[in-house]
């Protein structure tokens, strides 16, 4: 044996360790931290419910939901959220239509015709894609896409529905895109080659297995994209225009519920004002959306996995 | 008595081929619609901002004339930000992330803080822009400072990193846990010698990730009132400050058509920063993916 | 304790040993005064599923006692159980009681981490750290709090030596240990195992991962192991077993059916479930 006893090193030592302490603080450290993101989540629903009701004192909930027109800054201001509504929906529909086929090709040609090396280039690209901030991609909207726009249709106005919509579009691409993708990929192979193995095309195999097996995987993606094109704030911001009106109108000039809330916050409004609290009850409808949205998405994604 | 035509059948089948090969290159077109935006993006800016790239433009604040505009307010501002947003950041998610991981039980709070998570991740920048500013700016009465804007953008990216740091943790595999376990040492000193070194390469990546998402983000920044011009550099996290993606907005609005191309010049430098962000994420995760 | 003078205890152990089993048909428990581990009464549940049932076993001082038994027979469960390992699963709950040195090791006064701290384990498959070989192997002192590099230095020249992979590794002790063959690994592990000099080693099926050779060399390496520890070894493998071994029990569906010598375990078994398994008539 050699000149020194571990053994012995490790049990003089225990006396002076204050590890048994720091066991049972680490967890009830780091649950508090922990519960500081269910605070978050109460402070939010506090926050807007708070100002919302403050909101209501002063403003009819009758004329807030029933009325379509809004206009907070006028001498005689109208409170018909409809018509931030009506806007934040022509950009969402737009950005659908254009998203969901796109990002689902993608999804497809990524999961089932790419090769590795492909798919290797492709995904960072769709990486960069989805990390491109939305300031950048209002830009790209107000200075390249809408004067292209108003080129080839001259109707299209400076602020219009269109270009905010498409760019909209272009940003949750990269999110339908990879999301469905997964589910794909998450199809087992032995199902593809089942399909293959009776002779069918890949394009029917697609249609006919891989695409109803991870039909709520899509779903959740496409639900997810909804809600992430409802709270998009910069791009309609800087794009669309501030002038709420519940036309259906899409190359006129329009005002979603965050080009609202942007609009408001920018200077317009001191505090203790009617159109300071509204910015709340608008914030608090806003998330409303986004919450049905994303509980929908969590629902059909726990769907999914349970398949498999 | 034959059931199936073999001759219909192959008669049919070339067709069944060309639909196939039709749509397979519909399909690229459509994975190419990306790649075609991101370029035309790029291309797009960078034609337009270049000219303004110059020294000058990275030592000036900004200015209403175009061409002695500068982001150097705007650049140190967003500096200022992500060194107090980051550490409030990664204490708070890598935290949660070990408490849910390690520490957890299975029981009903567990479970609703997971949802909660997973929900607050889908909560437009909007929202927390109001939190912040009712909490942060208004009641704690922070104004318009580093400190109000940092701590709400932790709580934003707060679920971003909560997940990769969850995944990181998990993959990290039970035996060497056992190992260490089974050497006598107690659950922390396993958690801080074993499991976290390991699984810091998949940590780090989602704290870039999260922190290039809080880079470009604008939304809250206008909502708690941060100045879109300013003409100081904020001296401490109490003090107000400028930030990259707010001196690109109040560009944005300007009539003068020479404006846009200030900032293009303002949005390159966002992107490279951002670019440089990324690349080093990237090269994180696949350094160190495929170790256990 | 120096170690001629354990060798002597040890042979005079083997000696009490023979007679009291000429004397005793049923010698389950062997013999008392010289055993590190005795399970008395030992019962273990997952959940509902009775996985160890009215286990009674001695395990001696310097000797290789090794567990055989088919898959799914307790044998793994067992051996966690001797250093509190099993209760990382939730649902584990135990009955009767398992003495390490004369004293229980679920006695409240008795922290896991003490109890690990002299029994150590060495795992099914290699599972080294992802750290240099150095700080894989100064870990256990590390955490105890030994920080004093030169002490350290000693410790990982001394384990790496006494697993017999020193002369391997020697030159990149600041490598990777991930780096290495599967063998090595594993002798990494055991050399990890022995920085902390313990009472006892445990290895659940150690070599089981391990090709034929580096089985060989970490076999060869339990026979060194054996002059200053006390071994328990579960293995599938009953020619090993019969290699290293000197006492074997057989374990079938959470019952201990024979323990004995291992001579007489594979030559004239008294079970005739036994004799079925180590022919090789099942399992």
């Amino acid at each position: 044996m050699s000149e020194y006893n571990i053994q012995k090193m490790i049990s003089e030592k225990k006396g002076r360790r204050s590890s048994a302490f720091i066991e049972k603080m680490v967890p009830i450290i780091l649950l508090l931290i922990t519960l500081v993101s269910v605070l978050t989540t109460i402070g939010i629903l506090v926050t807007l419910l708070s100002e919302t009701i403050v909101f209501f004192t002063r403003v009819s909930p009758i004329e807030f939901l029933t009325s379509t027109e809004w206009s907070a800054f006028s001498s005689d201001p109208q409170w018909g959220i409809f018509a931030l509504i009506m806007g934040t929906l022509k950009i969402t529909v737009i950005a659908v239509i254009f998203a969901v086929p796109v990002g689902l090709g993608a999804a497809i040609y990524l999961s089932e015709y790419a090769s590795d090396r492909v798919r290797r280039i492709i995904k960072p690209i769709l990486e960069i894609l989805a990390g491109i901030p939305t300031v950048v991609y209002g830009f790209f909207a107000l200075t390249f896409v809408t004067p292209l726009l108003r080129g080839i249709w001259s109707e299209v106005n400076l602020f219009n529905a269109l270009s905010p919509g498409l760019v909209v579009g272009v940003m949750i691409i990269p999110m339908i895109a990879s999301l469905s993708e997964d589910a794909m990929s998450a199809v087992p192979n032995t199902m593809r080659e089942g399909a293959l193995g009776l002779g069918s095309t890949r394009l029917e195999m697609v249609f006919k297995v891989i695409l109803p097996a991870a039909i709520s995987g899509i779903l959740s993606s496409i639900v997810l994209a909804v809600s992430r094109a409802i709270g998009e704030t910069m791009i309609v911001s800087i794009a669309a225009g501030s002038t709420p009106n519940a036309s259906i109108n899409i190359l006129e000039s329009l005002q979603t519920m965050t080009g609202f809330i942007v609009q408001v916050a920018s200077g317009d409004a001191t505090y203790g004002t009617d159109t300071y609290f509204s910015l709340y009850a608008v914030g608090m409808t806003l998330f409303v959306f986004t919450l049905i949205m994303n509980v929908v998405a969590q629902w059909l994604s726990r769907k999914f996995r349970e398949e498999y | 008595m034959e059931l199936i035509n073999k001759q219909e059948v192959s008669k049919k089948l070339s067709g069944r081929l060309l639909l196939n090969k039709v749509l397979k290159y519909i399909f690229l077109l459509f994975t190419l619609v990306g790649l075609v935006v991101l370029a035309t993006l790029l291309i797009d800016t960078v034609l337009d901002g270049w000219r303004y790239l110059t020294p000058d433009f990275f030592t000036s604040y900004s200015s209403s004339r175009p061409e002695s505009a500068g982001i150097y307010g705007a650049l140190i501002g967003t500096l200022w930000l992500m060194a107090v947003t980051a550490p409030i950041a990664i204490i708070l998610s890598v935290g949660t992330a070990l408490y849910l991981e390690e520490y957890a039980p299975k029981n009903r709070l567990v479970n609703f803080i997971k949802v909660n998570i997973s929900n607050l991740a889908g909560v437009p920048s909007v929202v927390f822009g109001l939190l912040g500013l009712t909490l942060f700016v208004r009641l704690m009465e922070l104004d318009s400072s580093v400190l109000a804007a940092a701590l709400t953008m932790s709580l934003m990216i707060l679920p971003v990193i909560v997940v990769a740091s969850q995944e990181s943790i998990r993959s990290v595999p039970s035996t060497i846990r056992e190992a260490s376990i089974g050497m006598g040492a107690t659950k922390w000193q396993t958690i801080t010698r074993v499991i976290l070194p390991a699984a810091v390469p998949g940590i780090i990546t989602g704290i870039i990730l999260a922190l290039s998402r809080a880079i470009g983000e604008t939304a809250p920044l206008i909502i708690i009132g941060i100045p879109t011009i300013l003409l100081f550099t904020p001296t401490g996290v109490l003090d107000t400050f400028s930030a990259l993606p707010m001196q690109i907005y109040s560009w944005v609005k300007l009539p003068n058509p020479e404006f846009q191309s200030v900032t293009a010049a303002g949005i390159i430098v966002l992107l490279f920063i951002l670019f440089l962000m990324n690349s080093v994420a990237i090269y994180i995760r696949n350094k160190y993916s495929k170790r256990f | 304790m120096t170690s001629s003078k354990v060798k002597e205890e040890k042979n005079m152990n083997t000696v009490y040993d023979t007679a009291v089993q000429d004397r005793t048909e049923e010698n389950r428990t062997i013999e008392q005064t010289q055993a590190v581990f005795q399970a008395k009464d030992f019962n273990l549940w997952y959940g509902n599923n009775h996985a160890l049932q009215n286990i009674n076993l001695d395990f001696n001082e310097n000797e290789i006692s090794a567990i055989i038994g088919p898959s799914g027979c307790g044998k793994s469960t067992f051996i966690k159980s001797l250093n509190r390992m099993v209760e990382l699963v939730p649902i584990v709950r135990t009955e009767g009681d398992i003495v390490y040195r004369d004293q229980s090791i679920f006695d409240k006064s008795y922290t896991v981490e003490d109890l690990r701290t002299k029994v150590g384990m060495v795992f099914q498959k290699p599972n080294p750290f992802p750290k240099s070989i150095y700080d894989n192997v100064a870990y256990g002192a590390r955490v105890h709090g030994v920080r004093n590099k030169k002490v350290l230095d000693q410790v990982v020249e001394k384990s790496l030596k006494g697993a017999a992979i020193w002369d391997e590794v020697k030159d990149r002790l600041n490598d990777n240990a991930y780096g290495l063959s599967g063998g090595q690994q594993q002798r990494i592990c055991i050399a990890r195992a022995l920085a902390i000099e313990p009472d006892v080693i445990l290895m659940d099926e150690p070599t089981s991962a391990l090709d034929p050779i580096s089985t060989t060399k970490i076999e060869d390496l339990m026979h060194e192991l054996k002059k200053d520890y006390s071994i328990v070894i579960v293995t599938h493998n009953m020619q090993q077993a019969a290699r290293i071994s000197d006492r074997t029990a057989f374990f079938y569906q959470g019952y201990v059916v024979e323990y004995d010598k291992t001579n007489v375990i594979f030559d004239k078994p008294k079970d005739q479930r036994t004799e079925d398994y180590v022919s090789g008539r099942f399992g």
